[in-house]
């Protein structure tokens, strides 16, 4: 074997490895977290967990039901707000417009994108805390709302281009205007992708703790309604591991543990739907 | 745009006359389209030169030419496909049968004129669904009528017997010549007058091209068909009438047996005989 064949391969193994592992580090991040969320939240984790309402400071026990039912109030505002403003969006920009305003427009989504967690939730203080002088699950799925846009906005119009032109084409040569190709063929042909970035989008915004401190803060009772403070699992988390009781401590991986299970049950099961739903990919 | 483009003054010319100043010459037959003094441009960039031609119809028309001579172009101004693409421009003449097809509902000229293009482009639906589409989207996707159109769609395009037990399943399942066909069924389904086909065998093996090159024959009793093609053989094959496009020119235009035996311009008989192109 010559000098270069041995290096060579010398190389190709290196780097085969070097990337097997980078791969092994990625997953094994997710497994450990996974791992030491169970280890430390599952004994504080029971059925009161889920069910009661947090007990005054210095009685042990008690769970965070309050919060669980928070978060699914903050993320259905969310929801109402970001998800058809970004779908909207984001087909406006992969179907239609010219060319100055829909750069602008993906400009200013990759911006808010970046906007720091925090300042949504200052940016909802302001118009909504503000002027109605009390916290509320309003203004807090208003700042997640705000969030959730720019990622399904950008998701939605990335499958929407992924979708072969041919396909509007034949709609279009059979005599169906824009709207109707777009309504009966290029969205249902995106239709998997799109609701898995809106999924994808929700998950990440479940687990937002800045923005919701200072717009729907949190709440040791039922929150009544939308209009009230409303404790939601992120901020419960926050409370809780900065507190000085190991009880808290207890309960607080057990609230990482509930957010991570929900928001990995939501995404897989909506997956499964929409594979049984689709049918299977040109062989 | 010439001064004979308004539909109301066409209307009052008796059925013998053709447009002035438009060569007519296979007038074997009825014209069907029409077209007369046509130049396209993309921006500034003129792709079709002065193009004068008529359709017979309910005869096979085929277009050769090599690459980026403007036929298939052509093909997308009869049913107006040029408009999804931006800064594309229209001058000159298109009729079918004498109404003006530049200035027609554009929704309504495509179900009066099919299209089927090079790459067959099944939506992601189920077979049945895929036929039924254009007329549920032209209103007619209701009814106790909807499977029988359905069938007669797919038997007209020679498919019926090879997916009658599948008609529920995914469209994507079907081999590349049974896609073709489903698109040509999918096209017949709102009965069109023309079907225009944009190089439809060009992904396709011998047989499949058998296939759809015997269907063609059978539909030119009931549509007028306008072929794009780069394969000679198959317009010397299907074609009643033959055009021959080079540089966004019409060079020639006869009946398919002259072009291919006494092809009358030089530049025919060059690319005929395989010295260009």
């Amino acid at each position: 074997m010559s000098y270069r064949r041995v290096w060579r391969k010398c190389v190709n193994g290196l780097m085969l490895g070097l990337t097997g592992l980078c791969a092994l580090v990625t997953v094994s991040v997710l497994f450990f977290i996974l791992g030491y969320l169970v280890w430390h939240g599952g004994r504080a984790l029971d059925w009161d967990f889920i069910t009661r309402l947090p007990k005054p400071v210095g009685e042990s026990g008690g769970g965070m039901a309050n919060a669980i039912v928070g978060s699914a109030k903050l993320l259905l505002l969310a929801a109402l707000v970001g998800l058809p403003a970004g779908f909207m969006g984001g087909l406006y920009l992969a179907e239609f417009g010219g060319r100055t305003f829909p750069f602008l427009v993906r400009y200013t989504a990759d911006l808010l994108n970046g906007v720091p967690s925090i300042v949504m939730g200052i940016f909802a203080y302001t118009v909504v805390v503000l002027p109605m002088h009390h916290f509320s699950a309003l203004a807090g799925g208003l700042a997640l709302g705000v969030m959730l846009i720019p990622i399904v906005l950008r998701s939605t119009e990335d499958f929407l281009r992924a979708v072969p032109g041919s396909l509007r084409e034949g709609a279009l040569a059979l005599g169906a205007n824009k709207w109707r190709a777009i309504a009966t063929v290029v969205v249902p042909a995106a239709v998997r992708g799109i609701a898995t970035g809106m999924l994808l989008g929700l998950a990440r915004v479940a687990g937002e703790a800045a923005p919701l401190v200072f717009t729907s803060f949190s709440n040791r009772f039922w929150g009544s309604g939308f209009n009230a403070p409303t404790a939601s699992l992120p901020v419960m988390i926050y409370t809780y591991a900065l507190s000085p009781y190991d009880d808290w401590h207890r309960q607080a991986w057990a609230a990482g543990l509930v957010l991570l299970a929900l928001v990995l049950v939501a995404n897989v099961g909506a997956r499964l739907i929409l594979a049984r739903k689709q049918s299977p990919a040109r062989g | 745009m010439n001064g004979f483009a308004n539909p109301v003054v066409m209307t009052s010319i008796p059925e013998t006359d053709k447009p002035a100043g438009i060569d007519p010459r296979p007038a074997t037959a009825e014209p069907k389209v029409t077209v007369g003094h046509l130049n396209f441009y993309y921006g500034a960039r003129q792709v079709l030169d002065d193009i004068s031609l008529t359709v017979a119809e309910n005869k096979i028309t085929a277009l050769i030419g090599p690459s980026g001579c403007g036929k298939s172009t052509f093909l997308r101004t009869l049913n107006r496909m040029y408009e999804t693409v931006r800064h594309a421009r229209v001058e000159g003449q298109v009729l079918l049968d004498r109404e003006d097809v530049l200035s027609m509902d554009v929704s309504a000229l495509r179900r009066r004129v099919g299209m089927v293009f090079q790459k067959s482009n099944p939506f992601p639906k189920t077979i049945f669904e895929n036929v039924a589409y254009g007329l549920r989207v032209n209103g007619r996707g209701r009814g106790a009528d909807l499977a029988e159109l359905v069938e007669a769609s797919l038997r007209r395009a020679a498919l019926w017997d090879e997916v009658k037990d599948q008609l529920h399943k995914s469209a994507y399942a079907l081999s590349g010549g049974q896609q073709q066909r489903l698109c040509i069924a999918r096209a017949l389904a709102v009965e069109p007058e023309v079907l225009l086909l944009d190089e439809p065998c060009s992904a396709l093996d011998p047989i499949a091209t058998a296939k759809i090159e015997e269907l063609l024959f059978g539909l030119r009793q009931s549509c007028t068909i306008v072929i794009v093609t780069h394969n000679m053989q198959q317009a010397a094959r299907v074609a009643d009438d033959t055009g021959f496009f080079l540089l966004g020119r019409l060079i020639e235009f006869d009946e398919t047996k002259l072009i291919f035996k006494k092809p009358a311009k030089k530049e025919t008989e060059d690319y005929i005989t395989g010295r260009f192109g």
